[in-house]
């Protein structure tokens, strides 16, 4: 396989992800979207590591990947808090910073 | 040949997964649907020669970000005692921005002048990015012990029972 068909397929999935995010009112399916796009961004990384023959890429992965499992738990905990205080997981219902 | 199979086999799997997590009803399902389609990305690594970013993505991401997903969801619906609404909006918007965004990226990438031939293997993989992870990366790598450190206290910090 060229690496065009893994950049193709790293869009597709990246839109997906875009789609998602802008789309949905839970701020869980947002962070479900988000998670699709950086997994595509992983996939172009991987791509381009092992066509150039340089590994500095998969170890970026590697990052992304940890930093990811991080943000995701600061998100849901984030998520948790707003539903003792909100009784809500919609992100329209976030407006606090409203003047 | 293999290769070629497994690359559209996993494809295929990916995307149909992908859009299932953004159009489908019910989030719990869709949970279900992101950890399958983490699971095809691990299968795209592997027909990228990478074994061990594969592992990494289905322990870490396929095992546990989606599990912290679903405990945060039951969690959540135990406290109003109801089901989450999972509706979307916006939808012509969002498919004009993500198309839009397709359209643009296509065009590039069929445009680009790239080679196409994988160079052969130089060497085990896996062996060379434990060495340059504890060499040429070996502050970022202790950097992120520190950021895992921070975000493990400010995720308990924030659910911290109330008081």
């Amino acid at each position: 396989m060229g690496i065009q068909a893994y950049l193709m397929l790293a869009a597709v999935v990246f839109c997906l992800g875009l789609f998602g995010t802008v789309t949905r009112r839970n701020t869980v399916g947002i962070l479900l979207g988000i998670e699709l796009m950086l997994n595509a961004v992983n996939i172009n990384l991987v791509a381009f590591s092992r066509f150039r023959g340089v590994d500095t890429g998969m170890v970026f992965t590697l990052f992304a990947i940890c930093i990811t499992v991080a943000e995701v738990a600061l998100g849901l905990a984030i998520v948790i808090l707003l539903f003792r205080t909100r009784r809500s997981a919609t992100a329209d219902h976030i407006d606090w910073l409203k003047g | 040949m293999l290769e070629i199979a497994a690359f559209w086999t996993f494809a295929i799997i990916l995307v149909g997964a992908g859009l299932a997590v953004v159009i489908g009803k019910n989030l719990f399902h869709s949970v279900l649907w992101l950890a399958l389609a983490l699971v095809a990305t691990a299968g795209i690594f592997l027909t990228l020669d990478a074994e061990f970013i594969a592992a990494v993505q289905v322990l870490l991401y396929a095992g546990g970000v989606v599990t912290v997903v679903v405990f945060a969801i039951v969690v959540t619906e135990r406290l109003v005692g109801e089901r989450l609404s999972h509706t979307s909006r916006h939808l012509a918007a969002g498919l004009l921005v993500s198309g839009g965004l397709l359209v643009l990226l296509v065009r590039a990438i069929a445009r680009a002048q790239v080679s196409l031939a994988k160079p052969a293997l130089s060497g085990d993989l896996t062996r060379q990015i434990g060495t340059s992870l504890l060499t040429q990366f070996a502050l970022p790598f202790e950097l992120l012990a520190v950021l895992l450190l921070v975000g493990l206290l400010g995720a308990s910090y924030f659910a911290r029972p109330e008081d």
